[in-house]
């Protein structure tokens, strides 16, 4: 089911188990690095599972047995060789619940540059979180009062907060875990706008339960559903003209 | 096909069928009704079914509404969103149908049937023809059947090949007969939207087709129409 | 066959049609029994509430009853009754010159003189042939160092004031026998006595006189043992617990080595005495009763009271925390030392001070290791022998000397002062490290 693409992540047969339970059952997906890839269905049908193992998220689940190979621009990511830290530095991560470091918002978007040892010197390591505040729309709203905490910022400005946090270390792939699910529908258009912005410097690819929202930002949308991957295609036609009747019923609500 | 989790969307959905199915079969009636009244010269009739065109154009805007409130409050997606936006282009098209039934029988006065226009015999097997067309296209819209779909559209060339001999019978008939340009002019206005009437089916059938299967029915050959300018 | 008929047969009341139970009338909520359920609902909120509320107030009136009689009986331990004492130094025979006493040698010079032999005979010339029982034992010792303040008053005579002996300061300060009542009203004509604060008690060590002991010897024993526990216990329990929750497997040891901490800190104090007799003063032959020993053995007493408030602490970190930071590509160990500990500090703080404020009070393991010695002069290093606080009292309220009731009164107010200060600071540090998220 790949598409012709310059593919920045290939994912290809990919079983994952916890413990004896098979979460995810022989899926196999390629991520091109310039468009937004949504990844639907109903809860417990593995793509949240999915998603975590692009960046290795499932390594602290010790129960968590991921089989296959995983390409990052044709590295193997589950390689003894390939350095998880500088994996996720690469392939960076926003959660469904805004958690940033109840820290300062400097402090917040610093983080990741300071252990990566990105900025040479204070002025730099200014100069990369004014930018990454820039491209996460937050920049104007936060200029101010960047020493206050990033907790006290309302969740739409925590999760843009997240997504600076996480452009900081300059990744090529950003992952959203259903960023959108704790946010009104203001913050959620702007973080739907922000993800358009994104598209095209970052791959991305984004878990949501909220189909309009797969429709409105996605370019590429892959169906999950119990483990396994049922379909994917563009998302025009996924939402118009599904091929396979069970993406059908779960998009117009016949699931079940 | 499963029903919708939320109930209250397929009732939507099948009042929005009930709807196509009630205009279409009004415009079915209004071209027969005006045929009819066409071979009686019951100007009487003809008059009726000028005055019903307002309810077709009545239930066209009720089919508006409730396509754009489905898409408003339901935001239906995939063979929900096709059939919504079929339903939506249908309702135009049959408010057409039911134009074209109105302006025949705007023309039963000037007809005088007589007089002895011959051609006039050939006319209600060719609205039969036309009529057939769009009641199996709404059947095939109640079906979501793709296959009755195509059917109907190629039964458009029947349709045309009637137009295309009408034509030439009327065009000899009124070079024979100079007297009677101005009635067989009407005749052949007539013929013209019963031509455009089948049509009108092919598109429904081609939206039927796209709303049951998601992708478009081929181009399909229409043939040559002939025409006074040729 | 459905079973609906069954139901309707077995539960009464429930009339079933073929879709199921039939639909049930709308509750009236306001029949007699409806209002009955709703009363006695509201009693049983009032009366668990006055049960509450009185539980509150026992607990409070023990504490309450507790404070009182400790300050009752100890406040006059911080006081102490003095006695004016004319001394004639220029009749003294003292083989003493002023210069004697501004050089290097002053105190040989003083310690070879029989200054306490003039203040007996200085006793008995003011108040009579028992005057020196009127005098504490260790009344000289003023007399001396008046002198050695000032050497000039050699050649003169001089009223110092000397600490009164033991049963004449209970009778000044409240009820003594007759024979003490009665020379106190005597030195009061002569308006030769008076009461005021009890230095000393703060400054000296322990001593069989009840005028001259004092809590300085064993409030520095408690502080060295504190130090010892807490430079052990804390690194110690903190790495524990951090590896416990962070690190460790899932599996049957780890599962052992948890059962084994919870069951460790519910082990009475009395057995880590005898595991630290056998260990730190048996095996590594330690020196007994040092401050050392002491801190070793209650270390090993704190240790899991740590753990386990750490354990706590640490869990109750969001993991989305940890997500975040893995997320940006933090190491584990980053994500340890840069969010996990500082944010579960605060909780590992007060598990710490509370297992600490535990380890001071502590009596029964020191005793086992010999910290119940008359050590009367305060510990200058670890390995010097030394008593803790809580002995201390344990010791005084073994004297029969009247005068020791009110030392072990008093000695307990500085234990309880030592304990709200501890627990003020771990309240200050939770405050100060605490963060909202």
């Amino acid at each position: 089911m790949s598409i012709p693409n310059q593919h920045k992540i290939s994912a290809q047969h990919v079983n994952v188990w916890y413990g004896a339970k098979k979460a995810i059952d022989d899926v196999s997906l390629d991520f091109g690095s310039d468009h937004v890839t949504s990844l639907i269905g109903p809860s417990g049908c593995g793509k949240s599972t999915f998603l975590r193992t692009l960046n290795r998220m499932n390594d602290t689940i010790p129960a968590a047995k991921v089989e296959g190979d995983i390409t990052l621009d044709g590295e193997d990511i589950y390689a003894p060789e390939m350095d998880v830290v500088q994996l996720r530095a690469r392939v960076g991560m926003v959660f469904q619940k805004p958690n940033p470091f109840p820290k300062s918002i400097f402090e917040n978007v610093a983080y990741g540059p300071r252990i990566h040892g990105l900025a040479g010197n204070k002025t730099q390591l200014g100069e990369i979180v004014e930018r990454s505040l820039r491209r996460a729309g937050l920049w104007d709203e936060v200029k101010d009062r960047l020493t206050d905490s990033g907790t006290a910022l309302s969740g739409g400005q925590q999760q843009r907060l997240c997504i600076a946090r996480a452009i900081a270390v300059d990744p090529e792939v950003i992952l959203m875990d259903e960023p959108c699910s704790a946010l009104d529908p203001i913050a959620t258009a702007k973080i739907e706008e922000l993800i358009h912005e994104l598209k095209g410097r970052y791959a991305i690819v984004i878990v949501t339960h909220n189909m309009q929202q797969a429709a409105r930002v996605s370019q590429r949308t892959a169906f999950f559903h119990l483990g396994t991957l049922i379909e994917y295609g563009a998302t025009s036609d996924i939402f118009t003209n599904p091929r396979q009747e069970r993406t059908k019923d779960y998009i117009t609500g016949r699931y079940g | 096909m499963n029903d919708h989790t939320v109930k209250a969307f397929d009732a939507d959905i099948g009042q929005l069928r009930g709807l196509i199915a009630q205009m279409g079969g009004m415009a079915e009636h209004a071209i027969a009704g005006a045929m009819e009244a066409l071979r009686r010269h019951d100007l009487e009739g003809a008059q009726l079914i000028i005055a019903g065109d307002k309810k077709l154009d009545a239930l066209e805007l009720e089919v508006e509404q409730l396509a754009v409130r489905i898409i408003a409050l339901r935001a239906p997606l995939a063979d929900d969103l096709r059939e919504v936006v079929a339903a939506l282009k249908i309702a135009g098209v049959i408010e057409r149908i039911g134009d074209y039934a109105k302006n025949i029988a705007k023309r039963v006065p000037s007809i005088d049937s007589h007089g002895e226009i011959e051609p006039l015999s050939v006319l209600p097997a060719m609205s039969a023809l036309a009529v057939r067309m769009v009641h199996d296209a709404l059947d095939a819209f109640a079906a979501r059947d793709a296959d009755a779909a195509v059917e109907v559209c190629q039964r458009d060339r029947e349709v045309d090949d009637f137009y295309n001999s009408l034509f030439r019978v009327l065009v000899t008939h009124m070079m024979e007969n100079p007297r009677t340009i101005g009635q067989v002019t009407q005749l052949l206005f007539i013929a013209k939207n019963l031509e455009r009437v089948g049509d009108h089916a092919t598109n429904i059938a081609e939206m039927i087709y796209y709303a049951a299967t998601g992708t478009h029915m081929v181009e399909r050959d229409r043939g040559t129409l002939l025409s006074l300018t040729e | 066959m459905s079973d609906a008929p069954i139901l309707s047969g077995l539960v009464p009341g429930v009339a079933t049609t073929a879709t199921g139970p039939a639909e049930r009338a709308p509750t009236d909520w306001r029949t007699q029994s409806m209002q009955r359920r709703i009363r006695k609902r509201y009693a049983a909120e009032r009366r668990f509430r006055w049960l509450g509320l009185g539980a509150v107030v026992l607990s409070a009136g023990f504490l309450a009853v507790l404070l009182v009689t400790m300050v009752y009986n100890g406040a006059s331990g911080f006081l102490q009754t003095q006695i004016a004492l004319p001394v004639d130094f220029a009749h003294s025979g003292l083989l003493l010159t002023p210069a004697d006493l501004r050089g290097p040698g002053a105190d040989l010079a003083l310690s070879t003189a029989n200054i306490e032999g003039l203040t007996d005979s200085s006793a008995k010339a003011a108040f009579g042939t028992d005057g020196d029982r009127w005098v504490s034992d260790g009344g000289w010792l003023r007399v001396r160092q008046a002198l050695k303040r000032d050497p000039a008053l050699l050649g003169a005579r001089a009223t110092i004031w000397v600490p009164a002996a033991d049963a004449i300061d209970v009778a000044a300060k409240r009820q003594g026998d007759p024979a003490s009542e009665a020379i106190v009203a005597k030195l009061k004509a002569r308006q030769a006595i008076s009461t005021g604060f009890n230095l000393p008690f703060l400054t000296a060590s322990d001593s069989n006189d009840p005028t001259r002991a004092g809590i300085w010897g064993a409030f520095k024993g408690s502080l060295f043992t504190m130090l010892v526990t807490l430079l052990i216990a804390f690194p110690v329990g903190v790495l524990s617990a951090l590896y416990l929750e962070e690190y460790a497997p899932r599996n049957r040891w780890t599962d052992l080595i948890e059962v084994s901490i919870n069951n460790l800190a519910a082990v009475p104090s009395i057995i880590f005495g005898l595991l630290g007799l056998a260990v730190f003063l048996g095996t590594f032959g330690l020196p007994r009763s040092a401050s050392i020993v002491g801190g070793l053995t209650l270390a090993l007493m704190t240790m899991p009271v740590i753990v386990i408030s750490g354990r706590n602490a640490i869990k109750g970190v969001p993991p989305s925390i940890r997500d975040a930071a893995l997320g940006v590509g933090a190491s584990p160990i980053q994500v340890v030392f840069h969010h996990v500990l500082p944010l579960a500090l605060p909780g590992i703080l007060t598990g710490t001070i509370i297992g600490m404020a535990r380890a001071l009070g502590e009596t029964a393991p020191l005793l086992m290791i010999g910290m119940r010695a008359f050590i009367a002069s305060p510990p200058a290093r670890l390995t010097d022998p030394a008593t803790v606080l809580p002995v201390q009292i344990f010791l005084w309220s073994d004297q029969i000397d009247r005068g020791f009731v009110e030392k072990t009164s008093a000695a307990i107010i500085v234990l309880l002062v030592f304990l709200l200060a501890m627990n003020g600071f771990a309240i200050y540090l939770r405050n100060k490290f605490e963060t909202r998220w």
